[in-house]
């Protein structure tokens, strides 16, 4: 037997990998010199990062909060920021002039309105949904204050509409569409006669107030929150309507939508601000009231639809005509395909010019500033025209900067997760 | 057909937006408050403070007429307008007097249908050096660099002012009074210009005041005073006496403090003013007798209300210069109140 000297059992045991292709110096190596070129691209960023931050962070870490003037902070140390201006203010850029007494309910609306979207996000909690669909009434009632009962009229109308409905279409009525007519002119005239009745009578039973806050005592993010997030919801389904419309093969409703999607994206937002602003007053009856809040919301949800209405045509373009013609071959109608078939993929699509929308439609709610209403941007000004803090530029401008970061930030995310959410191809 | 259907709707319109205005004391009365336009921001002459309290000298003149109609100065309501919408807001009824730092010119006053009731502060254009610069009179700022706002009437000021006194200098453009300020402390520029009050209003809060120089010449004339809508006199007389009113009692020493002890006064002109006489002065323009008494009562005559909000005590450090009553060799002149 020839004895075999040795004969190897166990494989060699793995080797580290060399300090150079691992962990921190990988990266570096991998990511910031990869090459010459890009060596020395790195050095020259951090180079300016570096000259940036060493003058940044001892301004703002040294900064002064408690001071009660701009004066005292340039006595004290002018050299470092004066972040007092924003102990000062922090109020009044998260809630304008809004009564201090009162402060709970811009915050209770805020709350709600982040509880109200959770059942439209996530599917689980869809059985929540009419509390989505009361919360626009609440959260009115909420800020603007006055009656429970001349905000909560409207549902009780819509209810009231809806019962006649279905009354009439099972005990009277044979057709669908004359019990719809029939109980959408009970609807009107339920509103236009009995509803000031009723409101009287339900205040009068069961009283339930809140103080009055004028239109021109919301400001800061409050305002910028109210125009931005009602133009966002308003403009999604009007922006679904005009799409569908524009695709329309009836004349009539593809030239309206065409015309009114053109005419608006032809025209700058501050146009249509002025015309809220300035013009709609001219024309009004002496002696109306017409909210200038709502006068705005009305027309940031007509300027975002009609670039909705865009988006979402692209969405639908990109359809195969083939899942159009599988739905009515299935024998769905019209509205059920778009329902069940066409919207859900074509929305799915549509997400990141959707959510680009809605991010660009909330920073253009600082325009309202040159219309005279003191969102955060027009509250800076303001700020800055009291002698104890005339002269602040950059503590103001970088606590707002960081708002709207973090609010336009957490909606592009949130577009992110939804997207992997439905992502259904492989 | 077309063509004049538009027309017959713009007349309609305009119809009754001046129908609006017939009648504005009756209007407010009604409403319970006035609606006052103010900046929506300017210092010294409307802001909002840390509480949320608007303040400032345009502010305070309203509250004064907000005294003489309802005897509660805090009867106003206030409407922040900007620069590029207040006309249209006082037109539109929106507002029921405008009194935001608005120079009175000719064709504001004819053109826009609107009547001015006074001045209640003369401004004008001044410039602001660095001291160390040796310059104490804008004639010796031949060649300087001068930070300009652009497409503004001190633009085409300083052109004029520059050219008659045979001077040059080398514009450095900026967007707004802001990047004036800062361009000016870069040292972009040697000298900048706007309206003497902003200059005043913020040399206060630069970190070295007493580094800089207001230079005592005005190049311009910026009279900035309330205004109202044409086609309501009584309204306007209403809102002009107010103002005269403030400044008649600063001529004869009326303080918010003393103005009680008046009572006896031998000064007929008093009584018929504060509504302490026999005579119900105020009722010629359907206000109450003691109408101008709780208007001063509010706020001061106007010298208090200037020294609140653009002297030392209003943060600002203005001086009354030509803003000081005529008695005490500025220009400030009210007509007798008989």
């Amino acid at each position: 037997m020839t004895k075999i000297a040795y004969v190897r059992e166990k494989g060699i045991p793995p080797s580290p990998p060399p300090l150079t292709e691992v962990g921190i110096i990988r990266w570096v190596r991998q990511n910031l010199f990869s090459s010459w070129f890009n060596g020395i691209l790195t050095l020259f960023s951090l180079y300016f990062i570096i000259l940036i931050l060493a003058d940044f962070i001892p301004w703002a870490w040294g900064g002064h909060w408690q001071t009660k003037s701009l004066r005292e902070c340039l006595d004290l140390d002018p050299n470092v920021a004066c972040f007092s201006v924003l102990t000062a203010r922090w109020k009044q850029l998260l809630f304008g002039l809004y009564p201090a007494e009162e402060y709970w309910r811009p915050t209770l609306t805020f709350i709600l309105l982040l509880l109200s979207i959770v059942p439209i996000l996530v599917p689980k909690y869809l059985k929540f949904f009419w509390f989505s669909a009361i919360y626009p009434g609440l959260a009115i009632w909420l800020l603007w204050g006055g009656s429970f009962w001349s905000v909560a009229i409207v549902y009780i109308g819509l209810i009231f509409g809806f019962a006649t409905y279905v009354i009439l279409s099972s005990k009277f009525l044979k057709t669908t569409s004359m019990a719809l007519s029939a109980s959408i002119v009970l609807t009107v005239l339920f509103y236009l006669f009995f509803s000031s009745l009723l409101v009287r009578f339900l205040s009068f039973l069961l009283p339930i107030n809140l103080p009055f806050v004028d239109s021109l005592q919301l400001g800061g993010f409050t305002l910028s929150i109210v125009v931005g997030v009602s133009g966002i919801v308003a403009s999604f389904p009007i922006g679904i309507l005009l799409a569908l419309g524009r695709q329309s093969n009836l004349p009539v409703i593809k030239m309206i939508c065409v015309g009114f999607i053109e005419f608006i994206r032809g025209v700058p937002l501050i146009t249509l601000l002025f015309v809220a602003s300035v013009l709609l007053n001219y024309f009004l009856p002496p002696g109306t009231n017409f909210d200038i809040v709502l006068r705005v919301v009305i027309m940031v949800t007509l300027f975002s639809a009609a670039y909705m209405a865009e988006v979402i045509r692209g969405g639908l373009a990109g359809l195969p005509l083939g899942q159009h013609e599988a739905s009515a071959s299935l024998g769905l109608t019209y509205w059920q395909s778009q329902r069940l078939v066409i919207m859900p993929q074509a929305l799915k699509i549509s997400i990141p010019g959707i959510v680009n929308t809605f991010i660009g439609l909330f920073k253009d709610t600082t325009l309202v500033s040159i219309i005279s209403l003191r969102d955060p941007v027009g509250l800076a000004s303001t700020i800055r025209a009291d002698s104890k803090w005339n002269g602040i530029y950059w503590e103001l401008y970088i606590a707002i900067g960081l708002m709207f970061f973090v609010f336009c930030f957490g909606m592009s995310q949130y577009s992110q997760y939804l997207e992997r959410k439905l992502k259904t191809d492989n | 057909m077309k063509k004049s259907l538009i027309l017959g709707f713009l007349a309609a319109a305009g119809l009754t937006a001046g129908m609006a205005s017939a009648a504005t004391l009756d209007d407010v009365k009604a409403r319970g408050n006035l609606n006052c336009g103010v900046s929506t921001g300017a210092p010294g002459f409307a802001t909002v403070d840390d509480s949320g309290k608007n303040v400032g000298f345009d502010v305070d003149y309203c509250r004064a007429l907000a005294a003489g109609i309802f005897g509660d100065p805090m009867a106003v309501k206030f409407v922040p307008l900007t620069s590029a919408v207040r006309f249209t807001a006082l037109a539109a009824g929106e507002v029921d007097i405008l009194a935001r730092n608005t120079t009175w010119t000719y064709s504001r006053d004819t053109d826009l249908k609107q009547t001015f009731l006074g001045v209640n502060y003369y401004d004008g254009q001044g410039f602001m050096v660095k001291k160390d610069l040796g310059v104490s009179s804008t004639l010796e700022l031949d060649g300087a660099t001068v930070c300009i706002q652009v497409g503004t009437t001190t633009e085409l000021n300083l052109a004029d002012y520059f050219k008659e006194n045979g001077m040059s200098y080398e514009p450095v453009p900026t967007a707004d009074n802001a990047e004036s300020q800062q361009q000016y402390l870069a040292g972009a520029c040697d000298t900048y210009t706007t309206d003497a009050s902003a200059l005043h209003g913020t040399r206060v809060n630069l970190e070295n005041p007493d580094a800089h120089l207001v230079l005592p010449e005005i190049i311009s004339k910026e009279p900035l005073g309330p205004l109202v809508r044409h086609g309501d006199d009584n309204w306007a007389d209403i809102g002009r006496w107010v103002l005269n009113a403030l400044v008649i009692a600063e001529e004869k020493g009326i303080t918010q403090a003393n103005i009680d002890s008046w009572g006896n006064s031998k000064d007929a002109e008093v009584h018929r003013l504060l509504g302490t006489g026999d005579d119900d002065m105020m009722a010629m323009v359907g206000m109450p007798k003691n109408a101008l008494y709780n208007a001063i009562k509010a706020g001061g005559n106007y010298g208090e209300i200037f020294e609140n909000n653009l002297g030392a005590t209003g943060g600002i450090n203005i001086e009354r210069g030509v803003n000081a009553s005529w008695t005490k060799g500025g220009i400030l002149y009210s007509p007798p109140f008989r």
